[in-house]
């Protein structure tokens, strides 16, 4: 399993060291609506679970993916 | 400004509103968002005072903006270095399209509005998706078609997303289909395409090749219009007997909705009826005297929606005509106003996500 900085890093094809937790959605062009969906499915392959549509909404920032992610019993 | 009641109607049930609470929440949150845009769109204000309009009394009585100002003016209630997101219309060669400036509150407020009126159509599992048009609708990221646009808001609803069509021709991808139906047989899919799209490239592709493909209790959504497919004589339950017949659709949703108030999406329900969520709503006027209209009497259709703050798109006259089929009272259960659309008006300019093909290579 990879860190949750990594799996952002490279989903979004930005700098791991750049992955701060108050990184917002739509707040850099990398991390736009694509982009966005590309990251859901790596973190449901990196986790091995299924995000509903109400989570990949909410997921507006670093800090709020790894709240939702605890919702599935992940810590990352 | 306070904005109580806006934020108290979008929380809420999207179908769970009876007309009187509506009415009230609503149309407090419609009074909220007038005050709101006088203050903060100068052009929105000036109207306003030359209209005299006071504090509106209720829903009927919000000032509506005829939809094509948005192509005329640039319409804001946010300063330049708030809009994080410019929507333009599917406006067509020649054609001034409109454009809607978001904010991160209004955007998110339609991504959560949207989430809810979907999801009470297939559910919170995000179902396996197949898209119905081709992957290079969303490959430019810079500069996305209404279309484009549309297919990603509608993907976050489903995972393992799959393209029906070709880029080259937008010919059928027969392989990806039947790799997408051998995959996930026996669970039900979701499918979303414009219309136009579904029809032409590939509900009547379908026929043409004699293919029949079986998604026992699939869901298709679609959308833009009907323009190009009543020239092609192609009605509604023609459309929706094809697609269950011929694609296997089990269900069949139409829904009605405009950049112009994104997030705010009118569905068709089990019943052929389209509903107007809890934080949105449909009136039909007399075109002669703007009268407010009954149930069954046809008019032009007027949209509200408690969604656009960045925008002072809360109350718009469409060119479309339509009529009212009942309030609180559909079979399916969903409370609020059901309508059927009918068609654009006369002398309205040729626009939809169903025109984006033909004249713009997609």
């Amino acid at each position: 399993m990879k860190p949750l900085a990594d799996v952002f890093a490279e989903s979004l094809m930005i700098d791991a060291a750049s992955v701060t937790d108050d990184l917002a959605y739509q707040s850099i062009k990398e991390w736009d609506s694509v982009a966005h969906m590309v990251l859901v499915t790596a973190l449901e392959d990196n986790y091995e679970i299924m995000l509903d549509a109400d989570d990949i909404v909410a997921m507006s920032s670093v800090a709020k993916v790894r709240e939702i992610l605890a919702k599935y019993d992940v810590t990352a | 400004m306070s904005m109580d009641a806006r934020d108290a109607v979008l929380a809420a049930h999207p179908f769970a509103l009876d007309a009187a609470e509506k009415g009230r929440l609503l149309g407090a949150a419609l009074v909220e968002l007038t005050a709101h845009h006088a203050a903060n769109c100068p052009e929105y204000g000036r109207i306003l005072a030359a209209e005299r309009a006071g504090v509106p009394a209720g829903i009927s009585d919000v000032p509506f903006l005829p939809v094509r100002l948005f192509k005329e003016l640039a319409l804001k209630s946010i300063p330049d270095d708030q809009i994080f997101k410019t929507l333009t219309s599917s406006g067509t060669t020649g054609q001034v399209p409109s454009r809607i400036f978001l904010d991160t509150a209004t955007a998110q407020a339609q991504s959560r509005a949207l989430a809810a009126i979907t999801t009470n159509f297939i559910g919170k599992d995000r179902r396996p998706m197949l898209i119905i048009d081709h992957p290079g609708v969303v490959r430019d990221r810079t500069s996305f078609s209404a279309r484009g646009a549309g297919i990603l808001g509608m993907m976050t609803y489903g995972r393992a997303h799959t393209y029906a069509l070709n880029d080259e021709d937008m010919g059928l991808n027969l392989d990806a289909i039947r790799a997408f139906a051998e995959t996930h047989a026996g669970k039900p899919i979701f499918a979303f395409g414009f219309t136009f799209m579904v029809w032409k490239y590939f509900l009547s592709a379908l026929q043409a090749a004699d293919i029949t493909l079986d998604f026992p209790g699939s869901v298709l959504i679609h959308s833009g219009g009907w323009k190009k497919l009543e020239d092609e004589a192609v009605s509604n339950d023609h459309f929706k007997s094809v697609a269950r017949h011929r694609a296997g659709f089990e269900f069949v949703h139409n829904f009605y909705g405009m950049v112009e108030q994104v997030g705010s999406v009118f569905m068709e329900c089990e019943h052929g009826r389209l509903h107007a969520p809890g934080f949105a709503d449909v009136l039909v006027r007399d075109p002669l005297d703007w009268r407010v209209l009954p149930v069954g009497a046809e008019g032009i259709i007027q949209v509200v929606s408690a969604i656009p703050l960045s925008y002072p798109g809360h109350s718009l006259l469409t060119e479309d005509r339509g009529v009212l089929t009942g309030e609180d009272d559909c079979p399916c259960g969903r409370r609020g106003k059901t309508f059927r659309v009918l068609g654009r008006i006369p002398a309205a300019e040729m626009r939809g996500c169903s025109d984006t093909h033909t004249s713009r290579a997609a």
